[in-house]
């Protein structure tokens, strides 16, 4: 025991000591929350509108007014025809083009529900979901004033919302988990494949190979000091993805971080696997680097829903942990589910991870090759 | 007296390059044992089957009277091992290497702090020192502290004085010389073949075979010939001449001399007469007592 | 009439308040072999980065091929040729893909090239090995390589780092013998080791100890001059920093070659 305390104690050492290490277990993950999540809650001032008013009564020039008078939106253009809608898009001022129905009021009056058209530019995802969410909250003010006159509760305008560019956009909400998972999978995996190929660039890793340490002190000595690192990383995240953004957790707290460790512990143990298959540091980087990030990013449902790609890339993500921890993080976070509908995922990342240090243990070579 | 190392007939391939073929040799206790050869001799391979770091293909090694297969584990706690480039955390301190190394045996420096005072206490002044920014001498003496720290049985050190001034290296010489008083075996390894007399026992090794073992000593009287230096202000001429002579039988460059072997083991007249001829006046020749690096040499020679 | 390749005069090299270099004095003619000795730290490194172009003195005077080590940097790197042994040839690139590389480095013209190229493969007994890659090639021939590829533009001056350090006894003198060959063409060879025994090869040595040259003469005056029988022993007596004016005698009883 006390062997091994002393190799721990030496990571920590060699943790401490290199600045850049804490550097990027510590600076990176927080700016990159802030760059993304600043990105996704911009705020919106003055954003352009054009209207498509095929009504022209009472009630769609008050819904106008309400929404340009709103302070988020300025009109660009009133439109006449369906077909102008191509034009004003390539303009570029205009990021939404809101259109009444016909007969929007009458509709409204006489059967109590009457449709609005929300086309939002889907070139500009962040700014298109801002636009649409704002105009449906405006909307639904607006249903809710004009209730209580009309005393009729059953009244409801509908919006339909479309986007012009990229139809599949997703909840903003979807990136700052999004960016937590790949963060932490890729700062672990990374950490921890380093700190072994080191030792073994650097020779001490026949001397401690010639030693009394056994492979799973090894390995345990290189996890646990960067494990207490990443967890407290995850608090830092999670707090500023709270305090600055407003993210909620809407789920249970402790099961959101008793997660985050099963993940990290998996990330871990992923880059031991990583360290024992490459031959130095570069290799390493590179692995973790490449290896994880851009699957990560493209395959596990972070920026492109999985249910539209094609089947191919549906099963290789399936071997990609971060798609079920994406699941797990956004059921907990935002969803607020609980263990019952999220066990799957889990038990998924528990034999991820009992499989890697399964494997990594047998692949520590007692030996060299 | 029982042998340290045992070992007969190990072979070990890469791919199809033959590292190590048909080793054979026998360490006794408390001496120090040199593998002296060039870069690629196979040494390292060596010394990575006897530390239990790899498997020969073939043959038998026993180490402290262990198997190198099955007792790793046991054999391991008794050997310090001092690889080729030293082994040291560099962002940790002096103290802080020495302490982890202590530790992951199981030790304390305290505990055997007489074993290695001798040479630690030149490193002490700056125990505060990251290793990374010491000297190359001041490394190697940390490096070796850090071997001995659990006071092993068997030190083997693959090639310590490499990349390291002539000054610390006599040290390191001396300092292992004293080693043996504490019952300790060495087993060294260096391309240098000057460094082989400071050794008890050494191995010639080259091409992953073992050319000669014995005593220094032996190993130089073992040259078959009488050896001559032959200098001269123009060196290159006077190799290119020493060799076109009829009676040469070798002729080598060495440091600022030329050594020579003659057919007859003499030198005669014949042989000024000749270098005069072709226009070589200033040669002082003298017979001297061959060194290592002639002796293997020579069994080079024999075995091409 | 000896030509100077190198002359230093008042060389000083300060890196802060520390004097890596202090007034350095020597000179080295064309075709000698020079050998440039000290202990780690002594300044050996600080002085051949000035003595090819690579860092500017403090102060003093230094000509390199006739060039000056303040202003003409860039024709002193044209006029030197390095080798060390851990690096010179690009390992993954063949024979010839590593010649045609330096070559090119150093201008010299694509004909200039390819007849460099046989001459050099015939010399070396080398064509088999035209077409191999440098990793596969035994150590001795990948030396000796890298010193005909140091030497291919015909520089005044070569500088090489422990250049037969850790290789067999008989391509070490083959190597020496290529060294003297290309002395006898006049080009100056400097070398630095740590290993005294490579240092006795030369024509003349220099023992540098805390940013000084401490001693300047022929292997063979040298030894004479300290009464001892391998150069080794006389850097031991006075390349120990702190050891200046010599100690006593320090004993020696081991028996040395010679």
């Amino acid at each position: 025991m006390k062997r091994f305390l002393g190799f721990v104690k030496k990571e920590f050492l060699h943790i401490f000591r290199d600045y850049r290490t804490l550097f990027i277990l510590f600076g990176i993950p927080a700016a990159q929350i802030l760059i993304f999540g600043y990105a996704v809650s911009m705020d919106i001032k003055n954003a352009g509108v054009a209207i498509l008013d095929l009504s022209h009564d009472e009630i769609t020039q008050k819904l106008t007014d309400k929404i340009i008078s709103s302070g988020f939106f300025k009109r660009t253009e009133n439109l006449l025809h369906y077909n102008d809608i191509d034009n004003v898009f390539k303009k570029g001022k205009t990021k939404a083009v809101i259109i009444f129905e016909e007969g929007f009021g009458k509709r409204l009056y006489s059967e109590g529900k009457a449709s609005l058209s929300i086309i939002a530019d889907g070139s500009e995802p962040n700014v298109a979901t801002l636009v649409t969410n704002y105009t449906i909250a405006i909307v639904n003010d607006f249903t809710m004033e004009l209730a209580v006159p009309a005393l009729n509760n059953s009244i409801r305008i509908q919006p339909e919302v479309k986007m012009f560019y990229n139809p599949n956009l997703k909840s903003h909400f979807m990136f700052v988990p999004g960016v937590i998972t790949l963060i932490l999978i890729l700062i672990c995996a990374l950490m921890t494949s380093v700190t072994i190929t080191r030792e073994k660039e650097f020779g001490t890793m026949e001397v401690l190979l010639v030693s009394p340490l056994r492979p799973i002190q090894i390995i345990l000595g290189k996890v646990i000091p960067y494990f207490i690192l990443s967890f407290i990383n995850v608090l830092l995240i999670l707090a500023l993805s709270w305090f600055v953004f407003g993210l909620p957790v809407k789920g249970s707290i402790i099961l959101l971080l008793a997660e985050c460790m099963l993940y990290i512990l998996m990330s871990l143990t992923l880059g031991i696997l990583i360290s024992t298959v490459s031959k130095n540091m570069q290799q390493a980087i590179f692995i973790s680097l490449i290896g994880l990030m851009l699957p990560t990013i493209l395959l596990s449902g972070f920026i492109f829903p999985i249910e539209n790609m094609p089947k191919v890339y549906d099963y290789v993500s399936m071997i990609l942990p971060p798609r079920y921890f994406i699941v797990i993080i956004k059921n907990i976070m935002i969803k607020g589910t609980g263990l019952i509908y999220i066990w799957k995922e889990t038990l998924i990342l528990i034999v991820m991870t009992l499989f890697f240090i399964g494997l990594s243990v047998r692949k520590f070579k007692i030996r060299l090759e | 007296m029982q042998n340290v190392i045992e070992s007969s007939g190990i072979s070990k391939n890469f791919g199809t390059t033959k590292a190590l073929n048909d080793i054979s040799f026998s360490v006794n206790e408390s001496e120090v044992f040199g593998f002296i050869g060039p870069d690629g001799a196979g040494k390292t391979t060596l010394f990575r089957i006897i530390t239990t770091l790899m498997l020969p293909d073939e043959g038998e090694i026993k180490v402290l009277g262990m198997n190198c297969t099955t007792d790793y584990k046991e054999l391991r706690k008794n050997i310090g091992y001092m690889p080729g480039r030293f082994s040291l955390y560099q962002d940790l301190t002096v103290e802080e290497n020495l302490n982890f190394y202590a530790t992951v045996f199981g030790t304390t420096v305290e505990e055997n702090y007489e074993l290695i005072s001798d040479i630690y206490s030149h490193i002490e002044p700056f125990k505060k020192r990251l290793a990374g920014k010491l000297s190359g001498g001041m490394k190697q003496k940390l490096a070796l502290s850090c071997a001995l720290i659990h006071k092993p049985k068997l030190l083997v050190l693959d090639e310590p004085t490499t990349g390291v001034d002539a000054v610390s290296r006599s040290e390191f010489w001396d300092m292992l010389g004293k080693l043996r008083q504490h019952n300790i075996t060495i087993i060294v390894s260096t391309p240098y073949m000057d460094e082989a007399m400071r050794c008890d026992k050494v191995a010639l090794i080259q091409d992953g075979k073992i050319l000669a073992i014995d005593a220094p000593q032996k190993i130089r009287d073992g040259f078959s010939r009488k050896l001559f230096t032959v200098k001269s202000v123009e060196k290159y001429k006077l190799i290119n001449t020493l060799r076109k002579y009829p009676m040469t039988l070798t002729a080598y460059p060495f440091g600022d001399s030329v050594h020579v072997t003659f057919i007859n083991d003499m030198v005669d007249n014949s042989l000024f007469d000749y270098l005069i001829k072709e226009g070589i006046s200033d040669v002082v020749v003298q017979e001297t007592k061959a060194g290592i690096e002639d002796r293997f040499l020579e069994l080079m020679n024999k075995t091409e | 009439m000896k030509i100077q390749v190198i002359t230093v005069k008042n060389l000083v090299k300060k890196f802060g308040s520390f004097v890596a270099n202090d007034n350095l004095n020597f000179e080295v003619f064309g075709g000698e072999i020079f050998g440039f000795l000290g202990a780690n730290g002594a300044g050996k490194t600080t002085t051949i980065r000035i003595l090819s172009g690579l860092s500017k003195p403090t102060s003093g005077e230094v000509k390199v091929a006739g060039f000056d080590a303040y202003r003409q940097t860039e024709q002193i790197k044209k006029n030197i040729g390095y080798m060390c042994q851990k690096f010179s040839l690009y390992e993954d690139l063949t024979v010839k893909e590593n010649i045609i590389l330096y070559g090119g480095i150093y201008g010299l013209t694509k004909s200039l090239i390819k007849e460099r190229i046989a001459e050099l493969l015939a010399k070396l007994r080398f064509q088999e090995y035209e077409n191999r890659i440098i990793a596969d090639l035994p150590l001795g021939l990948r030396q000796k390589l890298a010193f005909s590829v140091a030497v291919l533009h015909e520089p005044k001056i070569v500088f090489l780092d422990e250049p037969t350090g850790g290789v067999d006894p008989i391509t070490r003198r083959q190597f020496w013998e290529m060294i003297y060959e290309t002395a006898a063409r006049g080009i100056t060879l400097f070398v630095t080791t740590h290993y005294m025994d490579e240092a006795e090869y030369c024509d003349r040595i220099s023992i540098m100890s805390e940013g000084k040259i401490v001693a300047l003469d022929t292997p063979e005056n040298l030894k004479k001059q300290y009464n001892t029988a391998t150069i080794e022993e006389v850097f031991i007596k006075i390349a120990r920093p702190g050891s200046l004016h010599p100690h006593p005698p320090v004993p020696f009883s081991q028996e040395r070659r010679g």
